[in-house]
């Protein structure tokens, strides 16, 4: 048998070391977390990630920019000079001036314009088109399903990068209509099956068999159940295509198929300051560094969007 | 027996489409009564159809055939403001407690769900009912504000319960509701769910494979095997005189603590045949010890052997005899 202390050492408590304090159940509403609605708790979580905020300001910056510079910059994004050709960034000209003597800080800004936009533009389109037919898939289900879900697999299965210079060339894409259709006439086919998993797979949880169990009317299931738990995912997924969409923009101009001069984009500034790339590096450095910055951002700000939307990561 | 019935399930369908124009008879020509107030549990095997007969009495899956009565009248031919009656006065608890909960949904959002669609309420009074609720089921008020994953899977159950209990049901349809809590955790919900009855005087369909938990909540079970039920009765005759081999089967396998283990474990042999292609005649012939050629040849009613106790065995008198 093991010896058993007796005696408490004397360092341990004594009953008067402790006193009760009591506790005041008339204040323990005042402890209750404020009540939250899944949106501002959501928000609120964003809002935490520091880097994924300042992803969003340096965007939001960039996007000011890409409006206000054209308007008030003293140089035309058209305009060419000759006096002024391949000048390195000065007072005058903050980027330098590309070989026909245009202003590239007017310019890397101008091109902003259109690559951010056919990005937002383009995230938008597939996934507005991805969720009606993801849904329409989800919904009716059967062979309507089974059809759709193999016309998203034949579509797929085809090089994107092929039908988008495929598209390019038969539409002859010089305007930005054109180049976002070539871009997104297949781009929509995993948002499709992203919503269609989805739906599926909620429409069949636990949660709305229990509220067609009490008798919710299927609208208000779709409207309380299906969409917010949807459209999260949908959110996360607009950001991160965003910049999927600036980079093939930026590809299709590089290799000339783009946006067509005098108007440019990121990517054809790029293109253009890579022939001075030797003696001219500012050229292609200040539009490469926008694209890279600014699908850096877009990708940080999905990251935290993604975090935020997903409540079983709440602290 | 003069007290009303409930629910009066005759010979009971459902089938499921599977692949290759197959069909998986899940529930099969199932037949059984449920007493107001009483709670009447379906045990068996994983995969006997314990769930899909629970669902189905409740609407979700529409029945293949059979008739399923509620208060007497024909479930299906029911009128709009019935089926209305009829989804408040009918809930249901889940198995996993994390997938019956919205997650993007606070509890107290959880909750009010189905007061909206039936009770007429102002936002203040559906708060205050939410709080009672959630008082009785063991929770406290400030649970409301809170998200389904920061609760555990206990309090996650009651939430389960107090969304039930907020339609003020008659009847509620238990769903394996215990299977996927700690065995601390399964005592108090089953007690609390115990309380509740007695408070309300709710009526139970109790679904589970836990033999010792049934045994401690039904007032009558229902054996299932393969889509059939092979033996209904109140509970004490059932634990003390199995008739039905299945029966005798199963409960020989519920282990003992304390005592010695009464009479010899039943080993049966083979796997349990898929509900595609069950065997001819009693389900049970391919796997029973006593299986005789009328058994694989004909399929065994359910017989009234003793008062209340019902079994579907062709040899039930000469082996219990």
């Amino acid at each position: 048998m093991s010896q058993i202390k007796k005696n408490p050492p004397s360092d341990a408590f004594a009953p008067g070391d402790f006193e009760i304090v009591g506790a005041d159940t008339a204040q323990s509403e005042r402890f209750a977390r404020r009540p939250v609605t899944y949106w501002g708790d959501a928000l609120r979580r964003f809002r935490q990630n520091k880097l994924a905020v300042a992803a969003f300001f340096l965007l939001l910056l960039i996007t000011i920019m890409t409006i206000a510079v054209p308007m008030l910059s003293p140089y035309d994004y058209a305009k060419q000079d000759l006096k002024v050709r391949k000048q390195w960034p000065s007072a005058d000209h903050w980027f330098g001036t590309d070989d026909l003597g245009r202003d590239l800080f007017t310019r890397v800004w101008q091109g902003g314009r259109v690559s951010i936009a056919i990005g937002v533009l383009g995230a938008l389109i597939v996934a507005a088109v991805g969720c009606v037919y993801g849904g329409i898939a989800a919904y009716f289900g059967g062979w309507v399903d089974m059809l759709m879900m193999r016309i998203v697999e034949i579509l797929s299965s085809v090089p994107n990068l092929l039908v988008i210079i495929m598209m390019s060339i038969i539409l002859d894409s010089s305007s930005i209509p054109t180049l976002l259709l070539a871009m997104t006439i297949t781009g929509w086919c995993p948002v499709a099956r992203l919503v269609r998993s989805q739906m599926l797979q909620i429409s069949r949880s636990e949660y709305v068999m229990a509220a067609r169990v009490m008798g919710v009317p299927p609208l208000q299931i779709v409207l309380r159940h299906m969409i917010p738990n949807t459209l999260s995912l949908i959110i996360v997924n607009i950001t991160f295509r965003v910049p999927g969409f600036i980079f093939s923009e930026a590809f299709l101009s590089y290799v000339g198929l783009g946006v067509q001069p005098p108007n440019t984009s990121w990517g054809a500034l790029a293109s253009a300051g890579q022939a001075n790339l030797l003696f001219y590096p500012y050229m292609m450095l200040f539009p490469s560094l926008f694209i890279a910055l600014t699908m850096l951002c877009f990708t940080l700000m999905g990251d935290g969007l993604r975090d935020a939307l997903d409540p079983k990561l709440r602290r | 027996m003069t007290e009303p019935y409930l629910f009066e399930v005759n010979d009971l369908c459902r089938y499921f489409p599977a692949k290759k124009n197959g069909i998986v008879k899940a529930v099969d020509g199932v037949s059984f009564r449920i007493r107001q107030g009483e709670t009447f549990s379906l045990v068996g095997e994983s995969g006997c159809g314990k769930t899909t007969c629970g669902r189905t009495l409740l609407g979700v899956y529409p029945k293949t055939a059979g008739s399923i009565l509620w208060k007497g009248r024909e479930t299906c031919q029911l009128t709009r403001a019935e089926l209305k009656q009829f989804k408040r006065e009918n809930q249901m608890i889940f198995q996993d407690p994390y997938s019956c909960l919205d997650p993007r949904m606070t509890i107290g959002t959880i909750i009010q769900e189905g007061m909206r669609v039936h009770f007429d309420l102002p936002p203040r009074a559906r708060d205050q009912r939410v709080a009672e609720l959630l008082f009785k089921v063991g929770l406290t008020a400030d649970f409301a504000s809170r998200f389904p994953h920061e609760l555990s899977g206990g309090q996650r159950q009651r939430v389960g319960i107090a969304r039930a209990l907020a339609m003020e049901p008659s009847f509620i349809v238990c769903d394996e509701p215990i299977a996927a809590l700690d065995v601390s955790i399964q005592a108090q919900v089953v007690n609390l769910m115990i309380d509740l009855q007695r408070d309300l005087g709710l009526t139970y369909l109790f679904i589970s494979h836990d033999l010792s938990m049934v045994r401690h909540i039904s007032d009558r079970i229902g054996v299932m095997y393969l889509g059939t039920l092979v033996e209904v009765s109140d509970t004490d005759p059932l634990y003390d005189r199995p008739m039905h081999p299945y029966t005798q089967a199963l409960f020989s396998a519920i282990p003992a603590v304390g005592r010695r283990q009464s009479g010899k474990r039943i080993r049966l042999e083979g796997e349990i045949p898929s509900p595609m292609d069950p065997p001819p005649g009693c389900r049970f012939s391919s796997r029973c010890p006593h299986a005789a050629a009328q058994c694989r040849q004909t399929s065994p009613s359910l017989r009234e052997l003793e008062p209340g106790h019902l079994v579907a065995c062709h040899r039930a008198e000469e082996l219990n005899g």
